[in-house]
């Protein structure tokens, strides 16, 4: 087996152990196709596992109520691409936003995004967000469905280390290591997914080109 | 939070945590869950190499901060970031408070830090007027019940969900459920309210990076993503302990960081902030970023040759997560804002000596957190140290000072220990068991049977029965220790004719005495260093091939303390270096150098289980010689529950706290009853004291021995 196939083999396994959903793709509508089936099946708001009419109260209860339909937030994509997406969710009643996430901060359906490079060795995306909408994208959403080309795995977090530091010296940066879905255990040690952020991490690995 | 007064106050407390039955179930479960999570996440890693690393680092870093806070302040400043140096915990709250005030803000929402916890960031806060609200779950829960963190990584782990969905209820206003699912939910959406409304972000940081002037910072809930992202001021305040040269020494921090402390890969968001980020609330699309870098006696840390090795503290939390004394009474016990092993340390440094007095007593030398230490601390000797510096301030309590006075003098002590042989005349049972607890102790210590003094000395013995053997293949010295000459001389007796039978020549030296361990562990360290050169005094070094002790913990402090506790006298030092080279255990000499054989001993097929004193499996790290040799020696053994974990003797520590050691001594036979056994065996006279006496009062047929006794009793050699 080759060494990429075994860094690649290695990435798919961590990023499961974390409860990320892994799935390969050979185009980039694919990724797009992904998004809109995953958006659909989607139940409208995940926020609410403990059921919208479990009490809150007045103000969160508020700002739930600002969320009327299932949002797809994709900023930062190509134009072709952006476009592409914005087209078939319209087809299928969503809405699809590339800015102005201040405004959907009760939360938003599903968060799309492209990382720069994936660490095999813990199942890691490496998301560059200088852009404040496109770290909202990434936080604010029930799911974030994240895109990394195949050949951008490396073994671990040292692989990445020069990248890394040739953007953050072009400062402001602000860069993130994210692996599988927002968690914590903190009640009785239980773990529970999306306590603050994503309750849900889909990795689309698109084939080389 | 640490409020007794005294000793006494201090145990009461303890005992409440004790009585606690969901605080014990909980970390039980923790304790063993823990390791088996440890394990994994390092498994096929080189831990020891990747610890000595960090250490290493961190070491230079600490020697450099100077320099390094120069060039991340330089480099943060030239990114747009406000960079504020405080010196104590005080001035670092008002610079923020300050800061607040300067930038019109409000309302504030925090990402977990410890150092604000160590600064009471949140009162300072809330008396200048500002709303501050705690996002991380556990950190919010209890904001809101006024208390304290119980875990450096887990700060709520002391409370039930039932505990957590009343809470709730009271917060929201309306009737939440117990369910952890939607308790989680509740607080995401209650908190995100409160993300919106905010103006002003606190978070720490985990690595502050000189080389970028930018810092990172590790989290799983993505809390400090938005709090670092959603406010248009974000201030964030970090120990000088903090500051590294390059990121790549953080990122080899992150390896070991969540791996340690929850058996994690890696956390869910590792978030790296250089510069001022972009903030669209902001009137000029720039967040306000501020740096406050917190000394708080952390450069007087970093001068002592000793203590400044705790800046390799990457608070992670396991010296908490193996303790044996943490796992019985809870972080609000175990540390006053810093928990665990090195918040004892944490506490006299940054909050004070009666803050730690009694808590640095409170450790039972088992080494365990010394052995996961992501920086590799000596984390128990640090406490010592500090219980010695303690006592040399404010004065030594008379049971220290007297102990110190005997151990000083061989003579008296012996003479004072042979005494006690007539002494006990009246009490002593013939199962070797004293009937009744003598005056001086308390019905607390009636929870394992003290033994009596043996009739006649190993010493004694010795004079009359030392072996001759002809033709030596090894010569060694026996170093005895005070339990095995006066108390247990069959052990040393079992050697004696095992090693005569393999012809090994022996040595004992007479004016050898007691190690000096107890002494140490009761903070006295002066009658420490006496007692050591007087038995380095007594050995001759270069004249045996190996110094053999059948006591654990003799034979750890022998080979690591004593070079240490004669560091300033050169010619001693020496001796002690050559000294130390010698000491080996029992087990591995047998097993390692004699290399005994099955076929040499008779099969008895009798079930044996082991007790690995903490002194022989982390302070010598011998795992696999005493489970050989029960192998060899024609037994049958037994894997017991948690082997490693300590059996609460500790020494002193059980005179003590009575409680903790029966605690401890409790959970260890419950393990090796289930084992079904019939013999329990180790390697460690002050354990076999503690596990028999247990054995006896709870009306155990088990039998309690040395490794050595069985090896004998089933040589085919005589």
């Amino acid at each position: 087996m080759s060494s990429k196939d075994t860094l690649y083999q290695t990435f798919v396994e961590k990023a499961e152990l974390v409860s990320a959903f892994v799935t390969n793709i050979d185009s980039e509508e694919a990724a797009v196709d992904y998004v809109i089936n995953l958006c659909d099946k989607k139940e409208a708001c995940q926020l609410l596992a403990s059921g919208c009419e479990a009490d809150l109260s007045e103000k969160a209860e508020t700002l739930c109520d600002a969320k009327q339909t299932k949002v797809i937030a994709a900023p930062g994509l190509k134009s072709d691409l952006y476009e592409t997406l914005a087209a078939k969710s319209k087809k299928s009643g969503f809405d699809c936003i590339d800015s102005g996430m201040r405004k959907h901060l009760a939360g938003i359906d599903i968060g799309f995004t492209i990382a720069e490079y994936g660490i095999a060795d813990t199942g890691t995306m490496m998301v560059d967000c200088p852009s404040e909408e496109l770290r909202l994208a990434t936080m604010v959403s029930e799911y974030h469905v994240c895109v990394v080309p195949k050949s951008k795995i490396r073994a671990n977090t040292y692989g990445v280390e020069k990248m890394m530091l040739t953007r953050m010296k072009k400062t402001p940066n602000y860069l993130a290591f994210i692996t599988g879905a927002s968690r914590t255990a903190d009640i009785e040690r239980v773990l529970a997914l999306g306590v603050h952020g994503p309750l849900e991490l889909h990795i689309l690995i698109l084939e080389d080109q | 939070m640490q409020k007794a007064d005294n000793l006494k106050e201090y145990r009461k407390e303890l005992q409440e945590s004790l009585d606690n039955e969901f605080l014990r179930t909980t970390l039980d479960n923790f304790a063993v869950a823990y390791k088996a999570g440890r394990a994994n996440a390092f498994k096929g890693m080189d831990v020891r190499s990747l610890i000595d690393d960090i250490a290493c680092s961190k070491d230079a870093a600490g020697e450099n901060f100077e320099a390094l806070y120069k060039e991340f302040k330089e480099n943060a400043e030239a990114a747009g970031i406000h960079v504020h140096f405080a010196k104590t915990g005080d001035e670092a709250n008002q610079i923020i408070a300050q800061i607040a005030k300067d930038s019109d803000c409000k309302k504030i929402v925090k990402s977990k830090s410890m150092t604000a916890e160590e600064t009471l960031l949140n009162h300072d806060l809330e008396d200048a007027g500002l709303e501050v609200t705690e996002t991380d779950l556990g950190e919010w829960i209890i904001q809101l019940r006024h208390e304290g963190p119980s875990h450096m990584v887990m700060p709520a782990i002391h409370l039930s969900r039932y505990q957590v969905g009343d809470l709730f209820t009271e917060v929201t206003g309306s009737k939440q459920d117990a369910e952890i699912e939607k308790l989680v939910k509740v607080a995401r959406r209650e908190l995100r309210q409160k993300y919106v409304e905010a103006d002003m972000g606190i978070t720490g940081a985990n690595f502050a990076v000189a080389e970028t002037g930018g810092i990172g910072l590790v989290t799983n809930e993505g809390n400090a993503r938005l709090v670092s992202t959603l406010p248009r001021v974000h201030v964030a305040l970090m120990g000088i302990d903090k500051l590294l040269p390059n990121l790549h020494d953080a990122l080899r921090i992150l390896k070991a960081l969540p791996r340690n402390a929850t058996g994690q890969q890696i956390t869910s968001y590792v978030t790296w902030i250089t510069g001022a980020n972009e903030c669209l609330s902001a009137e000029d699309g720039k967040k306000e970023i501020h740096y406050v870098i917190l000394d708080n006696g952390r450069s007087e840390l970093l001068k002592d040759s000793l203590f400044s090795q705790v800046n390799r503290c990457v608070r992670c939390g396991a010296c908490a997560n193996v303790c044996p004394v943490y796992r019985l009474v809870g972080g609000h016990k175990m540390g006053h804002i810093y928990i665990g092993a090195i918040g004892l340390i944490l506490t006299y440094f940054f909050h004070g000596k009666d803050k730690a007095k009694n808590l640095v007593q409170n450790c039972i030398n088992c080494e365990a957190c010394k052995d996961v230490c992501a920086g590799g601390i000596d984390l128990p000797r640090l406490i010592k140290e500090i219980h010695a510096r303690i006592q040399d301030e404010d004065g030594h309590p008379l049971p220290s000072v007297l102990l110190s006075k005997v151990l000083r003098n061989r003579k008296l002590f012996h003479t004072l220990l042979r005494t006690a042989k007539w002494g006990q005349k009246p009490v002593a049972e013939k199962d070797g068991f004293i009937r009744h607890l003598p005056m001086i102790f308390s019905k607390e210590h009636s929870f394992r049977a003290l033994p009596t003094i043996a009739e006649k000395p190993f010493r004694d013995w010795w004079k009359d029965n030392r072996p001759e053997v002809k033709k030596p293949k090894l010569r060694v010295a026996l170093f005895s220790g005070c339990v095995q000459d006066f108390v247990y001389p069959e052990q040393m007796q079992a050697a004696v004719e095992l090693f005569a039978a393999n012809n090994v020549s022996m040595e004992y030296p007479m004016e050898q005495s007691c190690c000096g361990l107890p002494v140490q562990m009761m903070g006295e360290m002066e009658a420490s260093r006496d007692v050591a050169k007087q038995n380095l005094r007594a050995f001759e070094p270069d004249a045996y091939d190996y110094i053999i002790t059948l006591c654990a913990s003799c034979a750890a402090h022998l080979k690591h303390n004593y070079p240490k506790l004669v560091m300033d006298r050169p010619a001693l030092k020496y001796r002690a270096d050559a000294f130390a080279d010698k000491i080996i255990d029992y087990s591995s000499f047998v097993n390692d150098v004699l290399k005994v054989k099955k076929v040499d001993f008779n099969e008895s097929k009798e079930k044996a289980t082991y007790h690995a004193p903490c002194h022989l499996c982390r302070g010598l790290e011998v795992h696999d010689a005493p489970r050989q040799l029960i192998e060899k020696g024609g037994m049958e053994y037994v894997e017991c529950a948690e082997e490693e974990v300590c059996c609460g003797f500790g020494g002193t520590f059980s005179m003590k706290f009575p409680e903790l050691s029966a605690e401890l001594l409790n959970k260890k036979l419950t393990n090796v009853e289930e084992t079904g056994a019939t013999t329990l065996l180790t390697d460690c006279p002050g354990c076999i004291m503690q596990l028999r006496g247990g054995l006896k009062t709870r009306g155990s047929k088990i039998k309690v021995r040395h490794v050595s006794e069985v090896l004998a009793d089933n040589s085919k050699k005589k």
